[in-house]
């Protein structure tokens, strides 16, 4: 016993556990509610992403000709790989979910203010990393849309002004898409933007030991730097509570609970399937983003071209200074969001846009729909030309943007019943000139074929 | 293990020497040593980063050479029609496997005239589809059309379809390669 307590005594002297460690554990904090476990939580979802990340390092190949085979091993072959990537990949929206949720407490309740907007600020450069991370993650997989988003990317690249050329030089590295990015793209994802992040975490968590976890926001009580410092500590003399075990027990839960339920997505819904490998001859791409860079790819569906590159850099270029601006805007003031009309105003818009948004981009209704026929309810009955136009919609590619009959895309009018909305005239001009997204036919088609679509077309009218 | 030294807050060795009063000519030391030591240190950056960053950039500084390439013979390819066409980078990696290819639509368009089109689409490099009956290529990202000739039909691309160069040596269709056609390169 008396070896072992001094055994104790050499460690806790040379380590400063009691001297240094311990009293960090126990500081002081104020009383708050459940919300506050949101940035331990994001921690903790960066934590098991690093865990999970340098598993699948462990198989993953980061080659061109072997990275798809790998994941595929991994998913399929691997014992419990699937459940790793799929704690990896499901672990990747919950860290999103969870920055982002920290990022709108902290902004309601004003925890921006004086003196933390040094967290604020590193907490912003954190987000803008993870979405990096989920992004560059995405390119990993190496499958067609992995490989059409490079294409995607770099060409949103070149839309910056000036050095917009050079950018897709770097990210394209050489003759084809592909052969030198993925590699560039894997050192990115697993150590320059990793390690950036430990150093930045670090940081972050350092401030908030420094400047303290803020108090639960007193409508009519703004933060004035002259006096907030010696208040937030007469606070912390009165009511202060440990901040081990009494506050972190509600860490600790929160992230059982949320962990439990990424584990539980992982097994049973698991990480989502390849698809086909990366292959520049495969055509047949209809590259899509993972949920979270939905809004933003919907954004750009929406915008008008005259304004698209604007769109492209000018929003998140803007997005990020407005949230670099937010703590030199209000450094002081009221910090109770009843108080602050604007800023709930503001997290509510936002938060609305992007559901939207994402909506929007999960259904893709701007984008041409290439495998769909002609319903035969719609055939049905018709004679003759009709029925030859029934066919030269679906060969001369009108379906693909048109739908009949509950069958075709959604990009242009619907045309179910164009036969009693438009006349015979009007129909013609359409198709021989298009206009508003659609291509003048007037040279594809030969007259007897305008004929065919036209009495098909007429033949579109509402049933009585 | 009983010789517990004093806690760690009581051992300053730096401290003692710090509080000892400071005459102008030991700042003026330190003063250099500081300035040295920052120097030092650039100086350990700038040599370090000059190899790093070189080895970075040198895909944007070994350019490979254009080459004209055999992407099959003439008379595989029927007149008036657009076909897909896959050729091989002359000198890729070992390792990169299947994107080691770039395709094309190759159109011919006369007795020894050919047409090749990159498939990105000017819009967002999306892959472009040519539908054969209706005479048009189709962007499946945001539904931009671009007639058999390559120009803009309709949607959202800025522009008409990057060409390559091709010619025709003897029977065979040559192609002049060249980057990916993304961006102002199009
Ligand atoms: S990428 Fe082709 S239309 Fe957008």
């Amino acid at each position: 016993m008396r070896r072992l307590r001094g055994a104790w005594d050499w460690l806790d002297d040379r380590l400063g556990i009691s001297d240094t460690i311990v009293p960090l554990l126990v500081h002081p904090v104020p009383r708050v509610n459940w919300w506050y476990v949101l940035g331990s939580a994001t921690l903790i979802a960066f934590t098991i992403q690093v865990i999970t990340g340098v598993a699948l390092a462990f198989s993953y190949v980061p080659a061109p000709n072997a990275a798809y085979e790998s994941l595929e091993f991994i998913t399929h072959g691997a014992l419990f790989g699937n459940v790793v990537r799929g704690v990896h990949y499901w672990g990747s929206s919950a860290m999103v979910v969870l920055a982002v949720a920290h990022m709108a407490h902290v902004f309601l309740v004003g925890a921006f203010k004086y003196p933390r907007e040094m967290g604020w600020l590193t907490g912003v450069i954190l987000l803008a990393m993870t979405l990096a991370m989920a992004f560059t993650g995405q390119l990993l997989r190496w499958n067609q849309d992995a490989y059409w988003a490079v294409a995607l990317l770099s060409s949103m690249a070149s839309r910056v002004p000036l050095i917009g050329n050079l950018l897709v030089d770097v990210i394209i590295a050489g003759q084809t898409v592909g052969q030198s990015t993925l590699t560039r793209f894997y050192a990115t994802h697993v150590f320059l933007i990793p390690a950036a992040m430990f150093v930045l975490v670090g940081v972050h968590v350092y401030l908030v030991v420094r400047h303290g976890v803020s108090e639960l926001p007193k409508p009519g009580k703004p933060v004035n730097p002259k006096t907030y410092r010696k208040e937030y500590q007469a606070l912390l003399d009165r009511e202060g509570i440990p901040f081990w075990p009494d506050f972190a027990w509600k860490d600790v839960a929160f992230a059982l609970w949320a962990g439990s339920l990424v584990l539980l997505l992982a097994v049973v819904l698991g990480a989502p399937e390849l698809g086909k490998p990366a292959d520049p001859t495969l055509l047949e791409a209809h590259p899509k983003p993972d949920w979270y860079f939905l809004w933003l790819f919907a954004l750009l569906a929406y915008a008008p071209p005259s304004i698209e590159s604007l769109v492209i850099i000018g929003l998140p270029a803007l997005m990020g200074a407005a949230l670099v601006a937010v703590p030199f805007i209000a450094p002081t003031g009221e910090r109770a969001p009843e108080r602050r009309p604007w800023a709930v105003g503001i997290v509510a818009f936002l938060t609305l846009s992007v559901v939207i948004l994402i909506y929007q981009g999960s259904r893709s209704a701007w984008a041409p729909e290439l495998h769909a026929a002609v319903p035969a309810s719609v055939v049905e009955g018709l004679q003759g030309d009709a029925r030859r136009g029934a066919t030269l919609f679906d060969q001369k590619g009108c379906l693909a943007c048109h739908a009949v009959g509950g069958q075709g895309g959604q990009r242009g009018p619907e045309l179910s019943t164009v036969g009693s909305r438009l006349s015979a005239d009007q129909l013609t001009w359409r198709i021989l000139y298009g206009g508003s997204g659609m291509p003048a036919y007037g040279t594809l088609l030969r007259p007897d074929e305008v004929t065919a679509l036209l009495e098909f077309m007429q033949a579109q009218r509402e049933q009585r | 293990m009983s010789d517990v030294a004093p806690p760690s807050s009581a051992v300053d060795p730096v401290g003692a020497h710090a509080r000892r009063p400071e005459s102008p000519a030991v700042l003026t030391r330190r003063r250099f040593l500081s300035r040295v030591s920052l120097a030092m240190s650039a100086l350990i950056g700038l040599v370090l980063s000059v190899p790093i960053l070189a080895y970075l950039l040198s895909p944007l500084i070994n350019r490979a050479p254009s080459a004209w390439i055999t992407i099959g013979r003439v008379d595989q390819f029927e007149l008036g029609r657009t076909v897909q066409v896959a050729y091989d980078d002359p000198s890729p990696f070992a390792w990169a496997g299947q994107t080691a290819r770039t395709s094309l639509w190759l159109r011919r368009t006369g007795q020894e005239s050919f047409t090749a089109f990159a498939v990105n689409c000017t819009h967002l490099a999306c892959p472009v589809n040519w539908l054969q009956d209706a005479g048009l290529f189709l962007c499946p990202c945001h539904g931009g059309v671009f007639y058999g000739d390559g120009s803009v039909a309709a949607g959202p691309p800025p522009r008409p379809l990057p060409r390559y160069d091709v010619r025709v040596q003897g029977d065979e269709v040559q192609l002049l390669s060249r980057p990916v056609p993304i961006g102002d390169e199009a």
